[in-house]
């Protein structure tokens, strides 16, 4: 946020001072606008999660005492525990100061502060979401990388088929189908759930326990995701293929793996750091429906679970906190530019 | 229409539209994925369209189910029944209807937004352009399922709530594409010229920058239904479909509501969601193939 130039360059410092004062204050303007961008990102999240769940959501008792008989009276005491009775300009305010500082209220349906439940899920959300994750960019900008270099052959062919076909399938569906075929007539793996009762108590046995209770959500999660950056990679190497530095490469005697390994995939890797960003902040929020299929106990089922209490003030939280993680991984994403494209530096 | 066809500006207009229409239908029959989508598309459409014929709707009524609790395929039943004893063929086959019907509207609802709101903004600019570009860079940004999951909690259920939030989520891809290819085709020398002859901001937007975008507005169409249909039948599974309708992702909803999968109920898991697959992928394989034709940088692809 200062505007002073700082007069040691960073890292990548161009030989001469005069340069190296002109692209840090460049950096500086970059960041400006993009983390300048981001908060207004943000503030508008906060504004319409407001409006959304407070102004358009109708009467929360309304729905919350659907099914039985409440007297006015009783009414007016809900109201009132949950600052309902007050001013529409007072309860935003409240909400927004709140939320910045991370008291997000209590949820209707735990009776407990939504941030206690946040936290308490978190992990097992960053367990299942963040295996995927990494097992699916990995195997996709593998694979990709593979394809895209032997255009047309039978390894192309066969992975490009097999990953659309399976990023054509619903997630809950495949789900469902790997339950069905795994745990119910295999019965290798557990039906859902993270840790099974009966576990004894020791980290090892515990820890056994969460890796085959995870087997399947993260198969599944994976198998529906990886042919996304398949795709990218592949899409990407095929735009590096025709080069001149390639042929150079190859000229000099290079094999054609260290021609492909050392030359084309750090340059086609490029279009896909936005990609990979985009998929952290999707950690926090890609797997809802996985978490709903095998009953992992994470944010996704939380959030799910909201919708039919429904647990307004939850669904609030979550919509907010999902929205800004992805947000700010595009933001990270966006800074990670500035230092891996010249590029940008050059605009 | 007889000597004057030749001459006139009207119909020279349309015959070269027709020309380069079968330019890229060549273009796009040369790609064999292309046509095997188109063929697979074909014939899901036809069969959703010939449901009515095919089997009566009174097959889809609770009451008057014919079958037992969740039977395994037999004559009667070619893919079983579900947990009221209706034939999950017919429920696939009538759910083909809604499935699609939803996937279709939500994405001209979108592509209608999204054409709009690029166009205006690419050739009007100014701070309404840079007004709209932030707002769909917002929608952009935004987890798609979680914003749907939200609105839809608030709105309530009903397949009007559906199309519309689907659509909400999804028109921010095109604005961003029909954008680009709007401010290319602003800086070409021919609208100069018919900005010079008093085209107004109406005439040049709608006779000579539509039709420029509209082809890769068309193939980005073509890849939203797939989203919008994976869409639908994700909220309808998670339970925020309009409870009154038969689509994909509600009997997958009720399958997994009544322990179709704890009763081994294959038959009843199977169809809707091999449906759903088939015609993600049919759409995918068309989009792939139409984006190849108006794309030229991938035209070195899929040879």
């Amino acid at each position: 946020m200062t505007e002073v130039p700082p007069p040691a360059g960073g890292a990548a410092a161009p030989p001469a001072g005069r340069r190296a004062r002109r692209t840090s204050s460049g950096f500086g303007r970059y960041l400006l606008k993009h983390v300048g961008g981001a908060a207004v990102s943000l503030l508008l999240v906060l504004f319409s999660s407001f409006f959304i769940f407070r102004l358009i959501g109708g009467d929360p008792i309304d729905q919350l005492t659907r099914e039985r008989p409440v007297s006015p009276e009783q009414r007016a005491a809900m109201r009132a525990e949950m600052g309902l009775d007050q001013p529409m300009v007072k309860q935003f305010w409240d909400y927004i100061t709140g939320t910045l500082t991370m008291d997000l209220g209590d949820s209707f349906q735990y009776r407990r502060p939504i941030f206690d439940l946040i936290v308490e899920r978190l992990p097992a959300t960053l367990l299942l979401s963040g295996t995927g994750m990494v097992l699916a960019v990995v195997l996709g900008l593998w694979i990709g990388t593979r394809s895209g270099w032997r255009q047309g052959s039978r390894y192309d062919r066969a992975h490009v088929g097999t990953g659309l076909l399976l990023y054509s399938a619903p997630t809950f569906w495949l789900g469902m189908i790997v339950i069905l075929v795994f745990a119910r007539y295999m019965g290798l793996f557990p039906v859902n759930g993270m840790r099974s009762p009966s576990t004894p108590p020791d980290f090892w046995s515990q820890a056994l326990d969460i890796g085959h209770h995870l087997v399947l959500p993260v198969l599944t999660y994976t198998a529906v995701v990886y042919a996304g950056y398949l795709m990218i990679m592949r899409s990407s190497i095929l735009d590096e293929i025709g080069s001149d530095y390639l042929t150079t490469a190859r000229a000099k005697g290079l094999r054609d793996d260290e021609v492909r390994d050392r030359h084309a995939v750090p340059n086609a890797l490029l279009p896909t750091v936005t990609l990979v960003f985009l998929a952290i902040g999707g950690v926090v929020n890609g797997s809802i429906v996985t978490e709903a299929v095998f009953s992992w106990p994470g944010l996704g089922s939380l959030f799910v679970q909201a919708i039919f209490y429904p647990d307004r003030p939850v669904l609030q939280a979550l919509f907010v906190l999902f929205s800004a993680s992805t947000i700010l991984a595009v933001l990270a994403a966006e800074i990670l530019y500035w230092f891996i494209d010249p590029r940008i530096r050059k605009s | 229409m007889t000597a004057s066809t030749t001459t006139s500006p009207r119909a020279l207009a349309w015959a070269r539209r027709r020309q380069s229409f079968a330019r890229s239908w060549a273009a796009y029959r040369a790609q064999r994925t292309g046509m095997v989508g188109l063929v697979l598309l074909g014939a899901i459409v036809v069969l959703a369209l010939a449901a009515p014929v095919l089997i009566d709707e009174s097959a889809l009524s609770v009451t008057q189910a014919t079958g037992g609790r969740m039977e395994p395929p037999s004559a009667d039943f070619p893919l079983g029944t579900d947990e009221v004893g209706r034939s999950v063929l017919a429920l696939t086959l009538w759910g083909s209807r809604l499935s699609l019907l939803i996937g279709l509207t939500a994405t001209v609802v979108a592509i209608l937004i999204g054409t709009a709101v690029g166009v205006t903004s690419g050739h009007i600019g100014g701070a309404y352009g840079w007004f709209a570009l932030r707002i769909s860079d917002w929608f952009m940004v935004l987890p798609s399922l979680v914003v749907a999951i939200a609105l839809l909690a608030v709105l309530g259920r009903s397949m009007g709530t559906t199309i519309l939030v689907i659509a909400l989520v999804s028109w921010s891809g095109t604005t961003r594409l029909v954008r680009a290819q709007t401010l290319t085709v602003q800086a070409r020398p021919y609208l100069e010229r018919a900005r010079a002859l008093g085209a107004g901001h109406w005439h040049q937007m709608t006779k000579h920058i539509l039709p420029n975008v509209l082809p890769l507005v068309l193939a980005s169409a073509t890849l939203l239904v797939p989203s919008a249909i994976l869409m639908e039948s994700s909220l309808a599974w998670l339970g925020l479909g309009d409870p009154n309708v038969v689509s994909w992702g509600s009997i997958l909803n009720r399958a997994s509501d009544n322990g179709a999968v704890s009763a081994h109920a294959w038959w009843y898991l199977l169809p809707p969601g091999l449906a759903i697959l088939l015609v993600v992928l049919a759409f995918m394989m068309c989009g792939r193939a139409l984006e190849a034709v108006f794309n030229p940088r991938l035209r070195g692809e899929q040879g």
